[in-house]
């Protein structure tokens, strides 16, 4: 075979973890983000008015003198905006109309020549707001003494697995009623049962929320923007302005870090709003780090009481699980996060009598949005602690404890769900042995003592039932591959993993392949979000099926020429060979012009196009009284992670001797990727657990700084950080694959909990598991004086 | 408010800029020069993302005022790779995968060589403290932190 000319490349790189496609870009600050984008002398700068009153009626506003200063173009008002919007739950408007909710919530916007311009332009604008009593916690928000934040709740939109209940802030109560808890509780050995607090915390990306837009010549909207789901987005911008989704494009180039923030719809709106009304001239709004800390989605804080019991064989028995989600002043979005934090209840373990109430509730503090893994995170906090409570409490080895109730295939889960084949015994395995869990070694000096934590985790994207994926993939005259895609690469690597899944499945180099960008709605086939850790499993069976569709057409026009079987032709390498005849021939130039017919008698083929959509089919709704039904979720993604620690006595400072995060992802495309995620999931996870912690005093945000809200740099790492998985393959993802990107994270604060317990015999439970706090619980506990 | 002519020279050419007093360096490179490689992410000196060279020394430029470089030198990210050839920073960073969504990793690499410059062989301790101001919020740093001592180990 003539292979002379092919370059040299990584055929079959499924498994391999081959080097990340957009690294040239990003090493050389070449690549663009959406604020480096040029727009020329017509680019307006857009500040927005911010409410400084947490609840309260607009009596008056009044931008006479913000329109009067020279340099402003447009000053935009709730006036404008009537329509009300949101992902699940839309009960939101881009400006406040009648009523503030929380502080930071936008009033009115202005566009100026000038960011200085728009600024003084802001200060000018008058608002007064009668203050009304507010609602800062979430607990109390869902008591019948509490103010009514939304007194139209009953007539919000919203689709038919959200249930909210009129007449209250809460906007969605999801239910479990599994079994007979109260009967169960009865047979139980052992019930623990403790309430944890888990704080609002922010996702800071280094990049904050940025977009632009304009109104093009004929009416059509574009929008510049950083974002995780150009067609949410789109869809979003249509219904706030009253049009169909043809007449707004989303142009998404690369994100400088998303974690779910840049999911939705935020800020973004109040650029759409002032671009419809500055006469076609483009308008940036960019939010100040300031903004970015409480003006924008959060991750909600959670109030979670957990009750669970066991036998004296430590079989769990029953869980009584009620949990208040901080919502804040709208739950567009946190209604949906409620529904995970319900659904997945139970954490990965077998429990047969479940009595769950998640419930969703407004107060007056910024707006509740997806943090990575949302709900999950929070959830497991409490479960991961009150599961170790009870296995030193039956007396059982904490392994032994969590294999014996982990969730295993074939279990029917929290939602009576068949569970899927799940390596979790496998993952426990893996972290208690690599940790040397159960030797408990001592303290490298006497003020110092040593503990360790384990804890397991599972998570299901959570995700409309049928949220889809679509692809193209095209061939160019080289035989190199062109894959287009709607999903986002946000730093997770999803374009080299969606490259190599084209290569492997056609049967060229991953060097051949190249993904179309920026995503631009107008070009790129749909992809739902870039979310919950679907896009590997999800996107990657519509690039998978659409690159198999190339090579079909690919196969037949050569199996004509040849006038062979398509089913005896193979492509290899950027070849197509018969495996009868040994002849080959070189993609190049047949892809796109053909096979000319001997004898001078027409033409075989054309240009190649290959296309690939996938949606799951099978999920159905949940009971709405006992969340119980055939099939909540399309997978779970289960781990287990370890945290070996010494704590200072005499300071509370906890140091991290050793990290060890095990997941089963189905199957690792890109295995150093997959370590990638877990790596800096872990740190994310463990900043969030010891740092973290929007300190919220009546609705103000008293740290919105990274001098006070402190996130991990290079001088907190452990000194060992070990990123490990397992591979039960997922019936219905590419290779077997499912998703890793969020779930790193999620069970960092309750493992760290317990590790400082082990050390120090003090259980210090609501994160952030500061030294301070540490050291006042070890101070309480008689444990140093 | 005032406007002033200021020469500079940025990743080795000679620059003639009119600034405004108020203009901070930052803003200089990425509006007038069009060297968008720096990235804005706070604008108050504490993430990073907006780390330059000036005459050698890592700085945050949202907290220098562009009237200040009348006369100095800037290195950029953009100034990093010469004739072609990636810095071995660059190099190493993709080697061990210390990328993901990259709006830290300018700042990051220009910090990096900065250090390198003055101090060719750092410990890791040294690597660690150079980098404390560059925050990052996907990698978890550890592979950040291995390239720049990998690098140290190249040159």
């Amino acid at each position: 075979m003539a292979n002379t000319d092919t370059k040299p490349g990584t055929m079959n790189p499924v498994g391999k973890s081959v080097q990340r496609l957009d690294v040239m870009e990003k090493v050389t600050g070449a690549a663009h983000y959406t604020d480096d984008i040029p727009f020329g002398n017509s680019l307006l700068y857009g500040r927005v008015k911010r409410s400084t009153v947490a609840h309260g009626l607009i009596k008056r506003i009044d931008v006479s003198k913000a329109r009067a200063l020279p340099g402003v173009k447009v000053v935009v008002t709730g006036e404008d905006f009537p329509n009300l919007i949101g992902l699940y739950l839309k009960d939101k408007t881009v400006f406040a109309r009648d009523r503030v909710r929380f502080i930071g919530e936008a009033i009115a916007a202005v566009a100026a020549t000038s960011e200085e311009i728009a600024e003084k332009a802001i200060e000018l604008i008058e608002v007064d707001i009668e203050p009304l009593p507010a609602v800062f916690d979430a607990e109390f928000g869902a008591s019948k003494d509490a103010p009514l934040i939304h007194p139209d709740l009953a007539n919000y939109e919203c689709p038919n697995f959200i249930f909210p209940v009129p007449g209250t802030n809460i906007s969605n109560h999801f239910k479990i009623r599994k079994g007979n808890t109260e009967e169960a509780f009865k047979k139980c050995a052992v019930i623990m049962e403790k309430k944890f607090r888990v704080p609002h915390v922010q996702h800071v990306p280094i990049e904050p929320h940025i977009a632009v837009a304009q109104v093009e010549p004929d009416g059509d909207v574009t929008v510049w923007a950083a974002s995780q789901s150009p067609f949410s987005q789109r869809s979003s911008f249509a219904k706030a302005l009253g049009v169909s989704e043809s007449k707004i494009r989303v142009i998404a180039g690369y994100v400088g870090g998303g974690f779910g923030c840049k999911a939705g719809v935020t800020m973004e709106n109040v650029a759409v709003a002032l671009a419809s009304k500055s006469g076609g001239r483009p308008v940036k709004v960019r939010l100040t780090r300031e903004e970015e800390f409480f003006t924008n989605f959060v991750r909600q804080g959670l109030i979670i009481n957990l009750k669970i019991g066991c036998d004296a064989q430590g079989n769990v028995l029953a869980m009584e699980n009620n949990q208040w989600w901080d919502g804040g002043a709208s739950t567009e979005y946190g209604v949906n996060i409620t529904r995970a934090g319900g659904y997945n209840s139970s954490g990965p373990f077998d429990i047969p009598n479940i009595t769950t109430n998640a419930m969703c509730v407004y107060t007056n503090h910024p707006i509740g949005g997806a943090y990575r893994g949302f709900g999950m995170s929070e959830l497991h906090a409490g479960i991961i602690q009150v599961m170790d409570m009870l296995a030193e409490k039956i007396g059982m080895d904490k392994v032994e404890f969590l294999k014996k109730n982990a969730i295993q295939g074939g279990d029917f889960n929290v939602t009576g769900m068949k569970m899927h084949p799940v390596g979790l015994q496998d993952c426990i395995d893996k972290v208690a042995k690599e940790l040397n869990f159960s030797v408990k070694e001592k303290g490298s000096s006497p003020t110092k003592r040593r503990g360790k934590g384990i804890g397991i985790v599972w998570k299901a994207p959570s995700m409309p039932p049928n949220a889809g994926s679509s692809a193209e993939v095209r061939l160019n005259e080289d035989g190199s591959v062109t894959v287009s895609v709607g999903g986002q690469e946000i730093g997770q690597g999803t374009f080299t993993v969606m490259a190599q899944i084209a290569a492997e499945a056609l049967g060229v180099a991953y060097e051949m392949v190249k993904i179309e960008g920026p995503v631009d709605t107008r070009y790129s086939p749909y992809e739902w979000q870039t979310v919950a850790s679907r896009l590997t499993w999800s996107m990657g069976n519509a690039v998978r099926r659409a690159a198999e569709d190339a090579r079909k057409n690919i196969l037949e026009m050569v199996a004509e020429a040849w006038g062979e079987n398509p089913a005896n032709l193979d492509i290899k390498n950027g070849y197509v060979v018969s495996m009868k005849s040994e002849e080959s021939i070189s993609l190049k130039n047949i892809v796109v012009y053909g096979i000319p017919r001997p004898g001078d008698q027409g033409w075989i083929g054309g240009p190649v196009l290959g296309r690939g959509t996938f949606m799951p089919s099978y999920v159905t709704n949940l009971d709405k009284d006992t969340g119980q039904g055939a099939r909540a979720v399309v997978h779970y993604t289960t781990g287990c992670q370890g945290i070996d620690i010494e704590i200072d006595t005499e300071t509370g400072k906890i140091e991290i001797i050793k990290a060890v995060s095990v997941f089963d992802v189905g199957k690792a495309i890109n295995p150093d990727l997959v370590k990638a995620q877990i790596e800096g999931g872990f740190i994310q996870g463990m900043s969030s657990a010891i740092f973290e912690e929007m300190k919220l005093v009546n609705g103000v945000m008293k740290n919105p700084s990274f001098v006070d809200y402190r996130i991990a740099t290079t001088a907190d790492l452990p000194r060992e950080n070990i990123a490990m998985f397992v591979e039960t393959a997922q019936d219905d993802g590419p290779w077997g694959a499912r998703g890793i990107g969020e779930h790193p994270m999620t069970p960092t604060i309750g493992v760290l909990a317990n590790a400082i317990y082990d050390a120090v015999g003090v259980r210090v439970s609501n994160p952030p598991l500061s030294a301070e706090k540490i050291y006042l619980a070890m101070l309480e506990a008689g444990v140093v004086s | 408010m005032g406007f002033h002519q200021i020469s500079v020279k940025v990743n080795g050419n000679d620059e003639v800029v009119t600034v405004s007093s108020n203009m901070t360096l930052l803003r200089m490179l990425r509006e007038s020069l069009a060297l968008t490689g720096t990235k804005n992410g706070c604008a108050a000196g504490e993430c990073g993302a907006c780390t330059v060279m000036l005459n050698g020394e890592p700085v945050n430029s949202c907290m220098v005022l562009a009237v200040e470089v009348d006369g100095q030198e800037i290195t950029t990210i953009e100034g990093l790779a010469k004739d072609g050839q990636l810095d071995v920073v660059q190099k190493t960073i993709i080697e061990k995968g210390g990328v993901q969504c990259g709006f830290c990793t300018p700042g990051m690499l220009i910090s990096a060589r900065a250090l390198l410059n003055r101090n060719p062989h750092p410990t890791e301790e040294q690597v660690v403290e150079a980098l404390v101001g560059n925050l990052c919020r996907c990698t978890g740093y550890s592979r950040i932190i291995e390239s720049v001592q990998a690098a140290a180990e190249h040159s």
